[in-house]
């Protein structure tokens, strides 16, 4: 959550409520659920580690919370570093996917080399595996295990050939 | 060896369905270099011209521009005779549907190449017996196809492909009619051919089978569009992938 403010941050300064619009239209249905405390305490707690600054806004006396927030050079590092990162230690497809809307909206990068890098560390880990299962022996239980993993890597590989799909297809428009 | 260095050499190479409104291109300007011993995969969507580029790497096609090269050798240019013979020896073929020949038992069709390339009789059943010995299949060589399961039957037809020993083996979907059990078996043989030193290129849309391979080529609309290096890189994060550790 706070790397994808902070990279939503990146196309333009916004106040709390349009970030919370901006990841209700990407993350649709899926952002229902979420508690809509929980953009301001993200950043408050962003505002307090130095990574983005809050400023009163003109225009809403009487909303005395409506603070427009902008990324600091420390937070423009942060999320410089968050797209470059290829890890899926605990595959979390909403980072992953406001990661992609995130870097076309702000062109910070194409969401389709995102996906490519992300998919180029999975197939390998995938490799890693699949050798690993091929080393076992017939009925090993650990290698049921290993399935179970190399099972997941590749549903995930499947997503992310949808997303390199749509992300192509939309060029930088999207988000 | 020749002076590229590659078993196969692919250069600026199109092949062009249909004409005017309906041209299509199946292959477009294509480059390629597969050194000898190399596992390559190639992945994309169907209709992305993955097979038809196997099809005019193994000359079962004639490009419409461009050339191939096997082991130095221009093959895009040659007479139909020295094509069939070039297949014959040369090349080794993987389908997905297997393409067994029906009438003939799991070690008769092993034999076949041998025979079609002037072995003696004898030694083409010798080469055969051994080759299912190697494959984990002595004891199905007198069993007809159908009496076969898919992975037994994939196996007899890698058999029947590497029997000529092949500078190269191509193969099309070849896990694509098999479950997890039969596509593990297949790998293990790939993975087995390739510690042997045989060049293999896999055409797939199986990421488990991709994943294995030394290196990995994504095609979309007849081109490349990733070229990944897979080979020995063992991160040593199995643990973590697993959710130990880290």
């Amino acid at each position: 959550m706070q790397d994808a403010l902070l990279a939503m941050l990146a196309k333009e300064p916004s106040h709390g409520y349009g970030l919370r619009m901006r990841l209700r239209r990407a993350l649709g249905p899926l952002g229902e659920s979420m508690n809509a405390g929980q953009v301001y305490v993200t950043l408050a707690r962003l505002e307090k580690a130095g990574l983005v600054v809050g400023e009163r806004a003109d225009g809403f006396p009487d909303r005395p919370d409506r603070k427009v927030y902008a990324l600091t050079p420390a937070g423009q590092q942060r999320v410089a570093a968050w797209l470059a990162e290829v890890n899926w230690p605990k595959p979390n497809l909403a980072e992953f996917h406001l990661k992609l809307a995130a870097a076309a909206a702000a062109r910070l990068a194409d969401p389709v080399e995102l996906v490519d890098a992300q998919r180029r560390e999975l197939l390998r880990r995938l490799g890693e595996v699949q050798r690993a299962v091929l080393a076992e022996p017939d009925g090993s239980t650990a290698g049921l295990l290993l399935e179970g993993v190399a099972l997941r890597l590749q549903a995930d590989l499947r997503w992310l050939e949808a997303c390199e799909r749509l992300w192509s297809r939309t060029g930088n428009e999207g988000a | 060896m020749n002076e590229s260095g590659g078993v196969l050499r692919v250069r600026g190479l199109c092949k062009e369905h249909g004409e005017g409104q309906g041209l299509v291109r199946a292959v477009d300007e294509v480059d390629l270099d597969v050194p000898a011993a190399q596992t390559l995969a190639v992945m994309g969507p169907s209709g992305c011209g993955k097979s038809t580029l196997l099809h005019l790497m193994g000359g079962l096609e004639r490009p419409t521009r461009g050339e191939v090269r096997l082991d130095g050798r221009r093959i895009d240019t040659l007479s139909e005779r020295a094509l069939a013979r070039l297949r014959r020896r040369s090349v080794g073929f993987v389908f997905q549907a297997f393409h067994l020949v029906e009438e003939l038992s799991a070690a008769e069709n092993v034999e076949l190449p041998a025979l079609l390339a002037g072995c003696s009789p004898r030694a083409a059943r010798r080469r055969a017996a051994a080759l299912l010995e190697r494959f984990g299949l002595a004891d199905r060589a007198r069993h007809l196809p159908w009496q076969l399961s898919g992975g037994q039957r994939q196996r007899v037809a890698i058999a029947r492909a590497i029997a000529n020993e092949p500078l190269v083996l191509l193969a099309d979907e070849p896990t694509g009619n098999l479950g997890t059990g039969a596509t593990l078996d297949v790998l293990r043989l790939f993975s087995e051919l390739r510690a042997a030193g045989q060049t293999l290129v896999i055409v797939t849309h199986d990421e488990r089978v991709a994943s294995t391979a030394d290196r990995l080529i994504s095609m979309r609309d007849g081109t490349f569009v990733d070229d990944t290096r897979l080979a020995g890189s063992n991160t040593g994060r199995l643990g973590g992938m697993i959710g130990l550790g880290d």
